[in-house]
């Protein structure tokens, strides 16, 4: 691991943000960087702000009533939080799975064409091309290559995750962030997301956040632990959970708070 | 050892009489609406029913006996003393009289339809086989026997003869076809000349208010005329068409006598229906009530309004709420959006939500004067002179019709709509939103494609209300375009086949009109029955369709929701 290290470039830089709702700071002051083509997982007890920090990638915190933000996240260097930046089209290129699947009211090929027709792709060869590729890439392909235009309702939650997430890559992005997505799945589902993520960090660059601090464990390359807003400490996942460098993440990961 | 078996608990603390009253409440109102509905049910459906007919001997107040026929209606008990106040002869001893209300029919021979006959100097009653009842097209039933059928004026049958009763019925089937042939060529080929000179009268109008110049006129004018001679010519074969019709229909007459023995001649043309009612099986008698009902329903109304059928009402009822939801629903789910999804949630938000669900608590004949004021005189008088000035004197749309009739019903029922979708609005997760906006959709793409849809089955629950509110509504309607007897319906086959400056017939206004201001209330009244039934029947329909279709869209987004 910390010989790829080298050749490794930065994806994302976070630099010195700060994150109000109102009147409450909820992220102090934080700074990092994360790499391309790795998982990055952000771990702290609730309320410490990972899921508020992946949001800013992308700025799914502006449809949040006041909050308000200061200071700079880069992405491929130029600032996301600029007043020129499209957040659409910054959407586009840093996907989102949520904690609980979200699919849409369609049918499972449309589920995972949507992102397509919104960018105007009409012809059908193409958007049959993608929803295979795209299913394949998320895992489901063989379970719903038969049912392509059944609701995605039918399908059962570790499915429809994994439509979700096929629904995100559909549309290629850059970076996929992920928000706890296996926390609401059974163990096997669970599993499934987590070879999965090993697939995808070949082509994405992935950020996850999680309470499980064995599947942060298993599945990144890098792990950040926050605290009450700050970043505590965010190294190699291996070095984090071996031999922490601070206190508070020893505490934490041996399980002494959270 | 304490002790574990039931304690004692008073009744009253045991929560018991929380469950009765609640129970009682829904007992009451089930009970309500039951008695509501079986009053009409039974009323109504009994109205079909072909009923015995009587016949008997009764006193007159001078002491003169009279024979008698018809229906039985009803019987009442009242004291001796207001009989005798009255005028009737009442032995001392009796305190109470019952008195029998008959339908007599024949308002042709003794102008009186229903009577009340004192039970005191009655014969027995009788039912005699050979009487019928004949449903006419003017003045009324016929009650009686039939002597003799005559074509031209020579007899054909005669009441004993074998096949009588078949050659009677036949007969009257060739003229109710030949009456029907006669009703279409008026309706459809004559309707659609008198349209054509219509239009005639209007191009040239047309003309003269576009300023054209006399030469142009005197032009146009040599024109015009040349076509409606056209047109009369062919008016001329049409009309010869339709006498030819009408004489043949003449050919038959049917005599009959009264049950004191008046002797009456009917040309067959003027009949609609002849039942033997005594004669008749219980089978046929069911038959014979289905064919009734059927013709209830499917026939235009005779006498204002207090015989044939209610078919023009139903169109019209239903075609006003159908157009009522076409506007409706766009207005008010558009508005329920802006409010729910774009609006700056404020006091002045909050002001305007009030304001929208105040609307639902104004009476509806307010509703009324507003669409007479500004819909009908303000909107329709101006859109007349913008658009149709050549029929002008004559109103188009500045009188009350069936648009207008709609849209007031529409403005009545927004609030329900704006109120049900945006519950709906509010109910779809916010993570199926952040799903696609994080998909890079914007606001409006994810609101269009993902949140409306899911929101559809709100809607339709709030047009459910709607249209049950609208089609029991009869107030404001008799002020925006609802009349009691209209000419022709709001579709048919004349361009352009919707004609919403028409004004239309409407059940809650039949309903009324027939049971209040019908000059026959005794008549009226099973019409009355008959008619609310039907209102609530169709109620019913509207609302199973439309429930059906919510019912499909929410399977659909079945687990969006939950």
């Amino acid at each position: 691991m910390t010989s790829s290290s080298n050749l490794e470039s930065t994806k994302l830089e976070v630099k010195s943000l700060n994150l109000y709702y109102g009147e409450k700071r909820a992220l102090n002051n934080v700074s990092m960087v994360i790499p391309e083509k790795k998982v990055t997982a952000f771990i702290g007890p609730s309320g410490c702000g990972k899921s508020t920090l992946l949001r800013c990638f992308n700025r799914m915190n502006d449809l949040v009533d006041g909050c308000r933000i200061e200071g700079e996240i880069l992405l491929d260097g130029s600032n996301i939080y600029d007043k020129k930046v499209d957040v659409a089209e910054l959407r586009r290129q840093v996907g989102m799975v949520f904690q609980k699947p979200n699919p849409f009211p369609k049918t499972i090929y449309e589920n995972v064409a949507y992102g397509l027709r919104l960018q105007g792709v009409k012809s059908k060869r193409v958007l049959d091309e993608v929803v295979e590729k795209s299913l394949k890439g998320a895992a489901l392909w063989e379970e719903v290559k038969d049912r392509l235009h059944d609701n995605a309702f039918g399908l059962s939650g570790g499915q429809q995750q994994r439509l979700v997430i096929a629904r995100a890559i559909a549309i290629e992005p850059e970076v996929i962030l992920l928000d706890e997505p296996a926390s609401a799945l059974d163990p096997i589902s669970t599993l499934k997301i987590e070879e999965l993520i090993n697939e995808l960090k070949h082509q994405y660059t992935i950020v996850i956040v999680t309470h499980n601090m064995q599947q942060a464990a298993r599945v990144s390359d890098y792990t950040a632990f926050m605290y009450m807003g700050d970043l505590i400490e965010h190294d190699l996942t291996d070095k984090l959970f071996t031999n922490p460098g601070k206190k508070q993440t020893e505490d934490y990961i041996t399980g002494r708070y959270g | 050892m304490k002790n574990l078996s039931k304690k004692q608990t008073s009744w009253w603390k045991s929560g018991l009489p929380w469950v009765w009253l609640n129970g009682g409440a829904v007992a009451v109102c089930m009970l309500m609406v039951l008695g509501l509905l079986g009053l009409i049910a039974s009323r109504g459906f009994g109205h079909f029913w072909p009923a015995d007919i009587m016949q008997t001997k009764v006193t007159e107040m001078d002491g003169s006996q009279q024979i008698i026929m018809g229906e039985v209606v009803r019987a009442e008990t009242i004291p001796a003393s207001v009989a005798r106040d009255s005028g009737y002869e009442i032995p001392e001893e009796q305190l109470l009289v019952t008195r029998h209300l008959f339908k007599l029919g024949n308002r042709d021979v003794t102008g009186r339809d229903f009577v009340w006959y004192l039970e005191n100097g009655m014969d027995e009653w009788t039912y005699p086989e050979d009487a019928i009842v004949i449903e006419r097209r003017e003045w009324g039933n016929f009650y009686g026997y039939p002597v003799a059928i005559r074509e031209q004026d020579k007899v054909v049958a005669e009441l004993l003869d074998e096949n009588f009763w078949e050659e009677m019925q036949s007969r009257l089937e060739r003229a109710l076809m030949l009456h029907h042939q006669v009703e279409v060529i008026e309706k459809s080929r004559i309707g659609a000349i008198n349209n054509a000179m219509e239009e005639l009268r209007l191009e040239r109008r047309r003309l003269e208010l576009s300023g054209a110049t006399a030469e142009v006129l005197s032009l146009a004018d040599a024109n015009i005329s040349e076509r409606r001679a056209a047109l009369e010519a062919e008016y001329s074969v049409i009309k010869q068409e339709r006498d030819d019709l009408l004489q043949q229909a003449t050919r038959d007459k049917l005599v009959a006598k009264t049950a004191d023995g008046k002797e009456l001649v009917m040309s067959f043309d003027h009949l609609v229906r002849i039942t033997p009612s005594n004669q008749l099986s219980l089978v046929e008698k069911t038959v014979s009530y289905f064919q009734y009902f059927w013709a209830f329903m499917t026939d235009e109304p005779r006498e204002a309004n207090t015989e044939g059928g209610i078919f023009p009402a139903i169109f019209g009822t239903v075609t006003m709420v159908i157009v009522m939801s076409i506007i409706v629903t766009p207005f008010g789910v558009l508005a329920a959006i802006y409010l729910r999804e774009y609006a700056k949630q404020g006091v002045m938000l909050k002001i305007i939500r009030i304001s929208v669900y105040n609307l639902a608590g104004v009476p509806s004949i307010v509703y009324g004067v507003f669409g007479l004021g500004f819909f009908v005189y303000t909107l329709g008088g101006n859109l007349d002179e913008l658009f149709y000035a050549e029929s002008l004197p004559s109103p188009t749309f500045g009188t009350p019709g069936l648009f207008w009739a709609s849209l007031t019903l529409a403005l009545l029922t927004l609030p329900i709509v704006i109120v049900s979708t945006e519950e709906g609005l509010s109910r779809i997760p916010s993570t199926i939103r952040q799903g696609s906006l994080a998909l890079g959709a914007t606001k409006s793409e994810t609101l269009w494609k993902v949140v409306v849809p899911l929101a559809t089955p709100a809607m339709m629950t709030g047009l459910i209300l709607a249209i049950a509110r609208a089609a029991g509504e009869v107030a404001p309607l008799m002020l925006v375009g609802v009349v009691k007897l209209a000419p022709s319906l709001p579709i048919d086959g004349v361009y352009p086949y919707l004609h919403l400056d028409q004004k239309i017939m409407h059940l809650g206004f039949h309903i009324y009109d027939v049971g209040f201001q019908s000059p026959n209330v005794e008549a009226a009244r099973s019409l009355v029955y008959a008619t609310s039934l039907v209102l609530v029947l169709l109620i019913i329909a509207l609302n199973i369709t439309a429930i059906r279709i919510r019912n499909n869209l929410r399977e659909k987004y079945r687990s969006a929701s939950d």
